[in-house]
């Protein structure tokens, strides 16, 4: 259950300026935090989809077997560890330390899952030559875009398989709150959500036909 | 538990599951866009529109901000999607040109 603070910062109205939100501190930072690494995601969004329409010969290196169908997989788990995670809040809020703990493992699974997949399509990527700074295309601006978009998302992914297990532990020795894996949660479904907009925009606007 | 937090929290798995399957429909949905070779605008303009409910439903039930006070909302979002908006105005159409100045 919530600490004694947390509990009066939820009941508090905003009458002189206390807590405007309702929410404690660190949620609102993890909220703040969420808006501007949108921001940071939509440049390296944007950069991509105009190189990408101003460059003629843009690579489309997915076929539809295996690349998308891998890439689609990996949606599943990024969906799926979301649904999980929210199963632990809901749990850590009712109190379950074990069952919070079990859904937070299979949360970091589905995180595991999804990097593991993700690092053969990258091996698979450079066993045809396709590295950041070159590929056998000419547009050596794909590797670019493409690693650092892809790369920069499965630090996010790998970042948060660890906030979750610092998380997990912290909550089953008691020694975190319920608000703390809340806070883990706002984060690993907001790396949920930028694969959201990657998935489209990098893999199904580039099938190879 | 305040009341808000636990009213959201009482038979939320069911909801949670809810979300999660239409989260699965759409991309269903997007892949199958992709297998059936639409022309790239019509395709892109879907792919974003579904894209951008897929978020929405992500932030405003997995993230719970649908359950949190408006004014959290209107302070993180708005202005938000202005800056997206913002450098897609100022950046897109240039990408256009581009390709349009070039003489192959």
């Amino acid at each position: 259950m919530a600490d004694a603070h947390t509990e009066a910062v939820l009941e508090s109205r905003w009458s002189g300026g206390v807590a405007p939100y309702a929410m404690g501190s660190k949620k609102l930072g993890m909220w703040l935090f969420i808006v501007s690494d949108s921001l940071t995601f939509s440049a390296l969004l944007l950069a991509y989809s105009y190189l990408r329409l101003a460059t003629p010969n843009w690579p489309t290196p997915f076929p539809f077997s295996p690349a998308i169908i891998y890439a689609t997989v990996m949606t599943f788990f990024l969906l799926s560890s979301s649904l999980t995670m929210v199963m632990a809040v809901a749990n850590a809020h009712r109190g379950n330390h074990r069952q919070t703990v079990f859904w937070l493992m299979g949360t970091m699974l589905g995180g595991l899952g999804f990097i593991g997949l993700h690092l053969r399509e990258w091996f698979h990527l450079f066993h045809e030559g396709v590295y950041p700074w070159t590929n056998p295309y000419g547009v050596p601006l794909f590797g670019g875009t493409f690693f650092g978009l892809t790369g920069m998302h499965m630090l996010h992914v790998s970042i948060g398989v660890i906030y979750l297990g610092i998380i997990a532990f912290g909550f089953g020795t008691r020694k975190f709150s319920s608000e703390d894996v809340e806070v883990s949660g706002l984060y690993w479904h907001f790396v949920d959500l930028v694969w959201m907009f990657i998935f489209p925009l990098v893999y199904l606007m580039s099938v190879k036909f | 538990m305040s009341a808000h937090a636990s009213e959201a929290h009482a038979g939320g798995s069911r909801l949670y599951l809810w979300v999660w399957g239409w989260l699965l429909g759409f991309t269903a949905v997007e892949v199958y866009l992709a297998y059936i070779h639409l022309a790239p605008t019509l395709m892109l303009t879907l792919l974003m529109g579904l894209s951008v409910v897929k978020a929405a439903l992500i932030i405003a039930y997995f993230m719970h901000l649908r359950f949190e006070r408006l004014s959290l909302f209107l302070t993180l979002w708005p202005i938000t999607v202005l800056c997206i908006c913002l450098i897609l105005i100022f950046f897109f159409p240039d990408s256009v040109r581009l390709r349009e100045l070039r003489p192959f």
